[in-house]
C-alpha cells in the first residue's frame, strides 16, 4: 500500500482575502510605467492553437522582439511559448534577440500519453532549439495519489530537458484544493523544476490571484529551505494590465524585489501585451487609444 | 543557444497615491450639537484637534462645560418622549437615513477619520466608514422588532443616554453606541474623544440632513473632564463608556448607588494562539492584522502572540520577514498599511512599555523603516523571549507591538491565555474544527476569531470579560443595555 498523502494546511478564505488586499495596492505614475516595463519583459508570448502556423508564429516572435518600436523603452518579452511542432521556426524567428524560446511538451495540455512519448516530445523539442520547456504534471496519477510516479516522472523529463530550463504546469483548476496546490507545488520543486506553473491555460480557470499567492508562499518556503532558486509563472486569465500589475504586486511583497526578474518571475498571456501598451501610451498621453492602434500578431 | 536574458534589474516601488482632501469641507470652528443645532458653548472653552501626521491644527473644536451638558441633558430628555413615542417603523427610517447619508459622505468621512486620527486611508475607507453605516442600517431593522430580539419580552427605552467613544475608531464606535440606542427610543448625548471629534461632529451635520427631530443626538466634543462631568450629570439614564480600564473604573465609582445604568468596554491583552497545525502563513498573515492594524490602536488586538514551541520559530521568522512589508508613512496614501500614532501622549506610553520590556529582559525587534520627521510615529515592533511576568505580556502597550510567547500543549494556552486581567478578545489558529471549538469554549474572552482576526460584524455580539468590561454591542445581544424589559 502506498504512504497516505499527508497535505500542508492553506486557509482558502484567508489566503483569498490577503491576495485581495494586495489587489488594492494603487499603482500610478511612475510606478505604473515602470510595472508596465517590467511585466512585458516578463512575458511568455504565448499561441497554442491546432491553427498555428509558421506564418503566425513568425509574427508573434517579431511582437515579442519589438512589442513597440516607436516606444524604444519598451524592452522585449521574455520569450515565446508555443507547440513543439513549432519550435524551429520560433527558433530562427528569435535568432539573436534574447528572447527565449519556451516549449510546451509532455502531451499538452492533458498529459494523457505514455511516458516514453512524453520524454521523447521533450528530447525533439530541446534538439529542435527550445530553452526552456513546459511540462505538465500528470494529473492522472496526482489525484489518484501517486506522488511518487509523479515525482519521478518530472525527474525523468528534467533529466530529458538537459540545459534547458523546466517550468512545471500544475494545472491548478483541475487540483481539489489550496493545500493541493501547496503540495503539488512542493513536490515539482523537489523534483527539480526551475519553474512551478499555474496553468496551461486550456482549463476552465487559469492563475487566480489565490493561486498565484500560494504558490509564491510554497516557493518561498522552499528557497529559503534549500537555498535553490526556482522560479514562478501564472498563466492563463492574466489579460488585463491590472491583473498583470497586481502579480507583481504579489510577488514584491511575498518574495521581494529580487523575484522582480524575467529569470524568475513570467507571465504566461497574449492579449495583455496590447492592454499594457494601452494604458503605457494612456499613462504617458492622458488618453486611451484605440484597439486598431496596435498591432494584432 | 542564445545569450541567456540579461535585464537590468530595478527597484520598483509605488509611486505616492495620496488620497484627494480637495472635496472636504471643514468649518473653521465647531461648537456643542445641541437641539439640532451648532452653538458655541455656554460655559466650555475651546481646543484645536490636530492632524497626528502632520501635527498641523484642522479645526478649533468647542470644550462643552456644565452649562451645556445641563442643557443638553434637558434637551435630550424633552425630545426623548415623542421619540420614544414615534411608531417603531418610523424610528426605524431615520436610522436608515442616517445610513444612506453615511454612504453618500463616505469618502469625506474617510478623509477626515484619517486626517484626525492617523490611521490609514485603506483602513478608514474599506472598514470604519462602511461598518459604521451597516451598524445603522442593522440596528435600523431592529428598530420595529425590539421584542423579537428579546425574546418576546416587551421593551421599554431607558430614556436619556450619555455616550463616551474612544480615539481608536471614533465615527464607528459612535455608530456602535448610537445606533442600537436610537433603534431602541433612547435620546443620546455623545462625546467623541478630545484627539478626534471631527467625524462625530460631521455625523451630527448627517443628523440634521436626515431631519432627525432635534434634541434625540447631541454631540458634546470636549475632553477628560467633561466626560467625568458627563456621566455624573443630573437626570441621566445610563452610561455607555468605550476607552481605558482606569476610566471605566472611575466612571463605575461614580455611579455606584445611583439608578444610572451603566455598560462599559475597556482594555484588553487578548491572546492569539497559533497552534502546530494552523496554516502558518495565513496565521502570520492573521498576527499582523490582529497587532498593526490600526497601529495597533484596537481595544481587542492580539497583542498577546502565543505560539505553540514547535512552529514558534518559523513563525517567528516569519513574522519577521512579513513585517518587514509594512508600509509605514503619510495615513491618506492608499498604499499606506500603518499610519500615525493617535497622539504625542499616546506615543509617550508606547514607549514607555517598550522600554520597560527591554529592561525586564525581552528581545525587542524593530522594523528600521524611515519616519516621517513631523508627526507621531512608531515602527512596527516585536518581543521574543517575553514571559508571562512581563510587563509587555501584562500590560495593554495600544500600539503596534506584538509579544510573543510561547506554550507546549492545548491546556497551557488556555491556562496561558485566560491568565490575565482582561478578557476581551482571542484568536485561535488551527486547521482541526474540534480542537477550535474546544478551545473557544475554554477561553474566558467575549469574541472568539477561528483562523481569522480583527473582522468585525453588526450582527456579531462584541463585549468583555473580566476588567475588559461588561455589556455587549452588536447584533440582538447590543439591544440589552438600551432597553428595560418586562
Amino acid at each position: 500500500m502506498r504512504t497516505v498523502r499527508r497535505l500542508p494546511h492553506v486557509d482558502r478564505v484567508a489566503v483569498e482575502e490577503r491576495a485581495s488586499t494586495l489587489a488594492k495596492r494603487s499603482i500610478k505614475a511612475e510606478a505604473k510605467l515602470q510595472g508596465i516595463r517590467l511585466a512585458v519583459s516578463m512575458l511568455d508570448l504565448t499561441t497554442l492553437e491546432g491553427a498555428d502556423t509558421p506564418g503566425k508564429v513568425r509574427q508573434l516572435a517579431a511582437k515579442a522582439v519589438c512589442p513597440a518600436p516607436t516606444r524604444p523603452e519598451i524592452p522585449s518579452c521574455a520569450a515565446v511559448c508555443i507547440y513543439p511542432a513549432l519550435v524551429g521556426v520560433a527558433r530562427d524567428a528569435v535568432a539573436g534577440t534574447g528572447v527565449q524560446v519556451a516549449s510546451v511538451s509532455t502531451a499538452f495540455p492533458s498529459g494523457q500519453s505514455s511516458l516514453g512519448v512524453r520524454l521523447e516530445e521533450t528530447r525533439e523539442a530541446v534538439a529542435a532549439g527550445a530553452d526552456e520547456i513546459d511540462m505538465v504534471i500528470s494529473r492522472q496519477a496526482y489525484l489518484a495519489g501517486d506522488d511518487a510516479r509523479v515525482v519521478e516522472e518530472i525527474a525523468q523529463v528534467k533529466d530529458a530537458c538537459g540545459e534547458a530550463h523546466l517550468k512545471v504546469i500544475l494545472e491548478t483548476a483541475e487540483l481539489p484544493s489550496y493545500d493541493h496546490v501547496r503540495h503539488a507545488s512542493m513536490l515539482a520543486m523537489d523534483a527539480g523544476a526551475d519553474f512551478i506553473k499555474t496553468s496551461t491555460g486550456k482549463a476552465k480557470l487559469g492563475a487566480t490571484p489565490g493561486v498565484v499567492l500560494v504558490m509564491l508562499e510554497a516557493l518561498r518556503d522552499y528557497t529559503q529551505r534549500t537555498g535553490r532558486v526556482v522560479g514562478m509563472k501564472p498563466a492563463g486569465g492574466v489579460s488585463t494590465s491590472k491583473q498583470a500589475l497586481h502579480m507583481l504586486v504579489l510577488v514584491k511583497e511575498t518574495l521581494g524585489e529580487d523575484w522582480l526578474t524575467p529569470e524568475r518571475f513570467r507571465i504566461g498571456a497574449s492579449s495583455v501585451l496590447n492592454d499594457l501598451l494601452m494604458q503605457y501610451e494612456k499613462a504617458q498621453s492622458d488618453r486611451y487609444g484605440r484597439a486598431e492602434d496596435f498591432s494584432k500578431e | 543557444m542564445t545569450a541567456p536574458l540579461e535585464r537590468t534589474r530595478v527597484r520598483w516601488d509605488y509611486s505616492p497615491a495620496p488620497e484627494s482632501a480637495d472635496h472636504v469641507r471643514l468649518r473653521d470652528a465647531y461648537g456643542v450639537f445641541v437641539g439640532g443645532e451648532f452653538a458655541d458653548p455656554r460655559s466650555g472653552t475651546s481646543a484645536p484637534t490636530v492632524n497626528p501626521a502632520t501635527e498641523e491644527p484642522l479645526a478649533e473644536i468647542a470644550v462643552a462645560g456644565a452649562e451645556d451638558i445641563a442643557h443638553a441633558v434637558s434637551t435630550a430628555r424633552a425630545a426623548q418622549e415623542k421619540w420614544a413615542a414615534l411608531p417603531a417603523l418610523e424610528r426605524g427610517k431615520y436610522l436608515f437615513r442616517i445610513a444612506r447619508l453615511m454612504q453618500e459622505r463616505a469618502r469625506e468621512l474617510a478623509v477626515v477619520e484619517t486626517m484626525d486620527g492617523g490611521k490609514p486611508i485603506r483602513e478608514s475607507r474599506d472598514i470604519d466608514i462602511p461598518l459604521a453605516a451597516a451598524h445603522f442600517f442593522h440596528y435600523a431593522g431592529w428598530a420595529d422588532k425590539l421584542s423579537y430580539g428579546l425574546a418576546g419580552r416587551d421593551a421599554r427605552p431607558l430614556g436619556v443616554v450619555v455616550q463616551i467613544v474612544p480615539w481608536n475608531f471614533p465615527l464607528l464606535m459612535a455608530a456602535w453606541k448610537l445606533a442600537p440606542a436610537l433603534a431602541c427610543g433612547n435620546a443620546a448625548i455623545l462625546k467623541p474623544a478630545e484627539t478626534t471629534p471631527l467625524t462625530a461632529l460631521l455625523l451630527a451635520e448627517i443628523c440634521q440632513e436626515a431631519e432627525l427631530p432635534p434634541g434625540v443626538v447631541s454631540i458634546l466634543p470636549g475632553d477628560r473632564a467633561t466626560g467625568a462631568a458627563l456621566v455624573r450629570a443630573e437626570g441621566i439614564d445610563k452610561v455607555a463608556f468605550t476607552g481605558s480600564t482606569a476610566v471605566g473604573k472611575d466612571i463605575q465609582a461614580a455611579l455606584a448607588g445611583t439608578d444610572v445604568e451603566l455598560t462599559l468596554e475597556l482594555g484588553g491583552k487578548s491572546a492569539n494562539i497559533i497552534f502546530e497545525d494552523a496554516a502558518i502563513d495565513q496565521a502570520v498573515e492573521g498576527i499582523v492584522q490582529g497587532i498593526f492594524f490600526n497601529q495597533g490602536h484596537v481595544c481587542c488586538a492580539g497583542s498577546r502572540l502565543l505560539v505553540q514551541e514547535s512552529v514558534a520559530e518559523a513563525v517567528e521568522a516569519k513574522l519577521w520577514e512579513r513585517m518587514q512589508k509594512l508600509r509605514l508613512g503619510d495615513p491618506l496614501d492608499k498604499n499606506t498599511d500603518v499610519g500615525a500614532v493617535n497622539s504625542g501622549e499616546q506615543l509617550e506610553r508606547i514607549e514607555t512599555l517598550v522600554a520597560a520590556g527591554e529592561e525586564e529582559g525581552a528581545v525587542r525587534r524593530t522594523v528600521s523603516c524611515e519616519l516621517p520627521e513631523r508627526g507621531h510615529w512608531f515602527a512596527p515592533t516585536m518581543f521574543t523571549e517575553v514571559s508571562p511576568v512581563h510587563r509587555i505580556a501584562v500590560e495593554e502597550i495600544f500600539g503596534p507591538v506584538v509579544s510573543l510567547l510561547t506554550f507546549r500543549t492545548q491546556a497551557e494556552a488556555i491556562e496561558k491565555a485566560n491568565n490575565s486581567k482582561y478578557g476581551l478578545a482571542a484568536g485561535i489558529w488551527t486547521d482541526k474544527g474540534g480542537k477550535a471549538f474546544e478551545v473557544a469554549a475554554a477561553l474566558q474572552a467575549g469574541v472568539v476569531w477561528q483562523n481569522t482576526y480583527n473582522h468585525f460584524d453588526p450582527t456579531a455580539a462584541f463585549g468583555g470579560y473580566k476588567e475588559s468590561g461588561f455589556g455587549r454591542e452588536g447584533g440582538a445581544a447590543g439591544l440589552r443595555p438600551y432597553v428595560r424589559v418586562r
